[in-house]
């Protein structure tokens, strides 16, 4: 099949590849990026695992062709914990809260969550919940999910929470 | 689940779009792909070109105009959801751009992808109908052609826009200043296809009166449905709840379909409900806009 060349930013790296234009981006980063931290469920836009971040906004990388992405900036949850040893406050919650158990559509709510919490650092749980309904878990229940993206929020904005604790050397 | 094989075009102009549009034989345009783009995955749809609009600058924008708002085909529902003076000036487009899917579709999702894919139970559609929009359509034969909201439904996911066509603009009306509006939506859960949509805007003398309705439903037939006899019932009166009971009860004479989930009485009764609380919200919020 006839490949297009496509040159992208993911997470924060330039990547320059030939693709066929009919794999979607989900499908690109994980077979030929290797980055298979982004997951796909449904394949047709509803179960939202396979959210990404593309020029910062939250999308579907099965709603969108890798060809698509040219000249745009890509970011995947591998981008999201400041190193290898360490992972982010949403993602330090979401351990703590037990926001995943198969951990299968966390990939996908993290990314929507990082989003949204650029965008609204003091949620209330009910917009929370309305951005939630975009991503489909089939374990938590979602209350875990609920209670740790408001405590990642309040760490994000300075505010000392437990899991904020757990990290600090010298606790106060 | 993977797409067909395509070929691939990314035009940079609106006047390159037109031109493959017209060279292609079994092109499909791709805006915000929310649609598209799984009926693709599925196979429902197989095109021999598929012509990316999604460079094409020209094609967003929103600009409000006096009394009406322009928008441009590939603007993202995000994008109009949170525009601070639409907000202001028409509310209900932040309303109904809410139950438009989630987050994640509408920041691809475009205004001029709903309107042309032209699902029954479109919010956007409604809105459309319910401000007598107009839609711009253009093509390298023919130019630039305006459809009237009224007959752009041709049947089912058919709207008034010919193959080598390109929707680029829609205008919509815009209430007066003074109106109140309400919307009110059923599906399986939030973000679902409505199963039954209704909307209302009242707009209001100083006695309170009404001087203006527009009601719609969505999700009944093949394009909205304007209930212009609910709006000439409540036209010059006050928003009563007898006002509001009877104009929502004309909601039972139109004809119902069924489906594979949803039987044509359940549809019918779901109507009436819907239509009685976009009135109950339009009757009861508080003045909006300037």
């Amino acid at each position: 099949m006839d490949q297009t060349i496509i040159t992208l930013t993911v997470n924060g790296t330039e990547v320059t590849q030939p693709v066929e234009p009919r794999i979607c981006l989900a499908d690109f980063l994980r077979g030929q990026l290797n980055l298979t931290g982004t997951h796909l469920g449904c394949e047709h836009g509803v179960c939202g695992a396979c959210t990404v971040l593309v020029d910062g906004r939250a999308v579907r990388g099965c709603l969108m062709f890798a060809v698509q992405a040219h000249g745009l900036k890509v970011e995947t949850v591998e981008g999201l914990a400041p190193d290898p040893q360490q992972l982010n406050p949403l993602q330090r919650a979401f351990m703590k809260h037990h926001g995943l158990q198969c951990g299968f559509c966390t990939p996908g709510i993290l990314m929507t969550m990082t989003e949204f919490l650029r965008n609204n650092p003091a949620p209330g749980e009910r917009d929370i919940r309305e951005v939630l309904s975009g991503n489909i878990c089939r374990c938590t229940g979602y209350e875990g999910i609920v209670a740790a993206v408001i405590e990642a929020a309040a760490e994000m904005r300075g505010e000392q929470t437990e899991s904020s604790l757990l990290t600090e050397t010298n606790p106060t | 689940m993977k797409a067909a094989p395509f070929r691939y075009h990314r035009p940079a102009t609106q006047r390159e779009a037109l031109e493959l549009l017209s060279q292609c034989e079994n092109a499909k345009i791709l805006a915000g792909g929310q649609s598209l783009v799984p009926m693709m995955n599925m196979r429902y749809v197989m095109a021999d070109d598929v012509i990316d609009i999604n460079r094409i600058g020209a094609l967003t924008g929103i600009a409000i105009e006096d009394d009406h708002l322009l928008v441009g085909a590939m603007t993202r529902q995000s994008d109009l959801l949170n525009h601070q003076e639409l907000k202001h000036r028409a509310p209900i487009f932040a309303d109904a751009l809410s139950y438009v899917g989630h987050m994640q579709t509408r920041n691809r999702g475009t205004i001029g992808g709903s309107l042309a894919h032209m699902d029954p139970a479109s919010e956007l559609i409604g809105l459309a109908s319910m401000l007598d929009a107009t839609i711009t359509v253009e093509s390298i034969q023919r130019g630039r052609r305006e459809c009237a909201i009224s007959t752009f439904a041709k049947y089912y996911f058919t709207p008034d826009i010919a193959p080598d066509e390109l929707l680029t603009e829609v205008r919509f009306a815009l209430p007066s200043g003074h109106h109140r509006h309400g919307f009110a939506e059923f599906s399986q859960r939030h973000g679902d296809f409505a199963i039954v949509g209704a909307a209302a805007i009242f707009e209001t003398d100083i006695d309170k009166s009404i001087s203006k309705a527009r009601i719609v439903l969505i999700g009944v037939d093949a394009g909205p449905v304007r209930l212009s006899a609910a709006e000439n019932i409540l036209t010059g009166q006050k928003p009563t709840p007898d006002a509001l009971r009877a104009a929502a009860e004309t909601t039972q004479t139109l004809e119902y379909k069924g489906d594979g989930l949803v039987s044509a009485d359940y549809r019918k009764r779901l109507a009436r409900i819907m239509t009685a609380r976009a009135l109950e919200q339009a009757a009861g919020q508080p003045q909006r806009g300037t």
